[in-house]
C-alpha cells in the first residue's frame, strides 16, 4: 500500500484546479512513475494527491491553425515518440523522451510530470528549452502561459503555485520552423538510467553560417539551463570545427556542474564540452549542413 | 479509502472493492494472479509487467484505481486450455527460463512487442530496446533474445 493520506480523482480540469487550490500540500499525480516511487520510498510531500488520469482531454497532441504544436500534459512518452506531428515538426522532443527509462515507464510517464517535477535530469527538458515551449496553465484565476525559460526555480522546484495545473505545452512556429535540433543523453547505461549529462542543440543556418544556436543542458547546473555565452559565441560564425571549439570553450561560463556519486565535476565538464560539438554537428546534419 | 472498480482480467469481468492506496500488482496478486511478480516495487525490474488495454505497464507503480474500465492481461491468460501461448512456447524452446521469476513479465512484454511488430523481422537491437524494462539475473538475455526471435518467426509463419 502506498502511504496516501488524501486522494481525489479529478473529473474535469476545473475540478482538479479546485482540489489543488483547496490544499496547498496537494500534488498532482499523472503517470505515477515518479510520484508512486517517492511514496514507495516514504516521502511525506506526496501524500495528498489530485489524480488527473481521467482527464483524457489532457492526452491529446495537436496542431493549431497558426502552426503551433501542442502536447497535452498527460500524453505519455510513448504517445509523444509515436506522434506523427511530433515526428514531423519537433522530432527532437520525441527523440529525447525515447531515452526515458524502459518501455513500461515510457508507456506511463508524461512530459507534464517530467517538467513539472523540476528534475535537474529531466530528459524532456533540453528539448523543451531549445524549442522554448510555452506552458499553458489553468489556475483558479483562469488560464496563463509561462515560458519554459525561467520555469525551473531550483532542484525539484518550478514556478507552479497552489491551484495551478499544467494542461499542455505549446511550441510556437517561431520556435520550431527551419530549425535542426538534436539531443544526446550521456548515461552509464543505455536504458533505465538517469542522465549524467543531457544536451540538446537547436540550430538555424544562413549561407553556411550559424544564424541562431540554442544550446541546453541537464545536470549541468541546479536547473536545466540554456547557454547564453555559448549561443552568443556561435551567432554569425561559420559552421566550422574552430567555431565548435570556441562554443565548447564558451560553454564553461554557462554551466556549473557538481560532483555526485554519478560523476565528478571535472568529468561532467569534459562531457559537457564534448557534447556541445556532437549535438551541434548532428543538428546541422538535420538541416543538410556539414561542419567544415 | 475504498472505491469500487470494474476491470476485465484475462477476459473475465471483475468488480472489486479496492483501497485507493493499492497498486494494481497488489490487487491482482490478491485475486490469485500470482504470475504478477513483486520485484523491485519501483518500476525498474519489470517482473510485475501486465498489459493494460494491450500496453505493457509496471503494475507495481500503477494504481489499481486506474484499471477501472480497462482490459488487463496477465501471463495466466495467455495459455488457453492448458496450451502455452506461442510466446510462452518460444521461451520454453529457446531455454529462456531459468529461475522463472522474470518470465511472466517478460512474456507479457514480448507479447505486446510482437503485436506491435506483426509481419516484421525485428532486429536484435529492436528486441533489446523493446525489452529494456525487464531485468533477468539468470539468463544473460541471449536466450531471451532468441526466444523473441523464435516467437516472431512463428508469428509470421502463421
Amino acid at each position: 500500500m502506498f502511504p496516501i493520506e488524501k486522494y481525489h480523482m479529478a473529473e474535469s480540469v476545473q475540478d482538479a484546479v479546485r482540489a489543488l487550490a483547496e490544499d496547498e500540500n496537494a500534488r498532482v499525480i499523472a503517470g505515477g512513475t515518479d510520484v508512486l516511487i517517492r511514496l514507495h520510498e516514504g516521502h511525506a510531500d506526496y501524500r495528498n494527491l489530485v489524480d488527473i488520469n481521467r482527464l483524457d482531454e489532457l492526452r491529446r497532441i495537436w496542431k493549431e491553425d497558426d502552426g503551433s504544436i501542442c502536447i497535452g500534459a498527460l500524453a505519455s512518452f510513448t504517445e509523444i515518440m509515436n506522434s506523427p506531428l511530433v515526428r514531423e515538426f519537433v522530432p527532437v522532443i520525441g527523440e529525447s523522451v525515447a531515452t526515458v527509462g524502459g518501455p513500461q515507464v515510457r508507456n506511463r510517464g508524461t512530459m507534464g510530470g517530467n517538467i513539472c517535477n523540476g528534475a535537474v535530469s529531466a530528459d524532456s527538458a533540453c528539448a523543451a528549452l531549445v524549442h522554448e515551449v510555452d506552458l499553458v496553465i489553468q489556475s483558479p484565476d483562469g488560464e496563463r502561459v509561462e515560458p519554459v525559460l525561467g520555469f525551473h526555480a531550483g532542484p525539484g522546484r518550478v514556478n507552479l503555485k497552489t491551484g495551478d495545473l499544467l494542461t499542455h505545452f505549446r511550441i510556437r512556429p517561431e520556435n520550431h520552423e527551419n530549425m535542426g535540433a538534436a539531443y544526446y543523453k550521456y548515461a552509464m547505461r543505455e536504458a533505465m538510467d538517469i542522465a549524467t549529462i543531457g544536451c540538446a542543440a537547436g540550430l538555424r543556418t544562413k549561407n553556411g553560417a550559424i544564424a541562431e544556436l540554442r544550446l541546453a543542458y541537464t545536470v549541468s547546473a541546479p536547473t536545466p539551463i540554456r547557454c547564453p555565452e555559448a549561443e552568443k559565441t556561435a551567432a554569425g560564425q561559420p559552421l566550422t570545427t574552430d567555431t565548435l571549439d570556441a562554443i565548447a570553450q564558451a560553454v564553461e561560463q554557462d554551466v556549473k556542474p557538481r560532483t555526485s556519486w554519478r560523476a565528478t565535476k571535472e568529468f561532467r565538464m569534459h562531457v559537457i564540452r564534448t557534447l556541445a560539438a556532437r549535438v551541434i554537428t548532428e543538428a546541422a546534419a538535420k538541416l543538410g549542413e556539414q561542419v567544415a | 479509502m475504498k472505491r469500487t472498480i470494474t476491470m476485465t482480467v484475462n477476459n473475465k469481468e471483475l468488480t472489486l472493492d479496492i483501497d485507493v492506496r493499492a497498486s494494481l500488482m497488489d490487487v491482482l496478486r490478491q485475486q490469485g494472479f500470482t504470475s504478477v511478480k513483486q520485484g523491485c516495487g519501483v518500476g525498474e525490474c519489470g517482473a510485475c509487467t501486465v498489459l493494460v488495454d494491450d500496453v505493457p505497464v509496471d503494475s507495481c507503480i500503477y494504481l489499481a484505481m486506474w484499471a477501472h474500465g480497462k482490459n488487463i492481461r496477465t501471463a495466466e491468460g495467455e495459455s488457453r486450455n492448458g496450451e502455452l501461448s506461442p510466446v510462452q512456447q518460444a521461451y520454453v524452446e529457446a531455454g529462456a527460463v531459468q529461475c522463472g521469476f522474470c518470465t511472466p513479465g517478460l512474456v507479457m512484454t514480448t507479447t505486446s512487442f510482437l503485436e506491435n511488430h506483426k509481419g516484421e523481422k525485428p532486429s536484435r537491437e529492436e528486441i533489446r530496446v523493446g525489452h529494456a524494462g525487464n531485468l533477468c539475473r539468470c539468463t544473460g538475455y541471449e536466450t531471451i533474445v532468441r526466444a523473441v526471435e523464435l516467437a516472431a518467426k512463428k508469428q509470421n509463419e502463421e
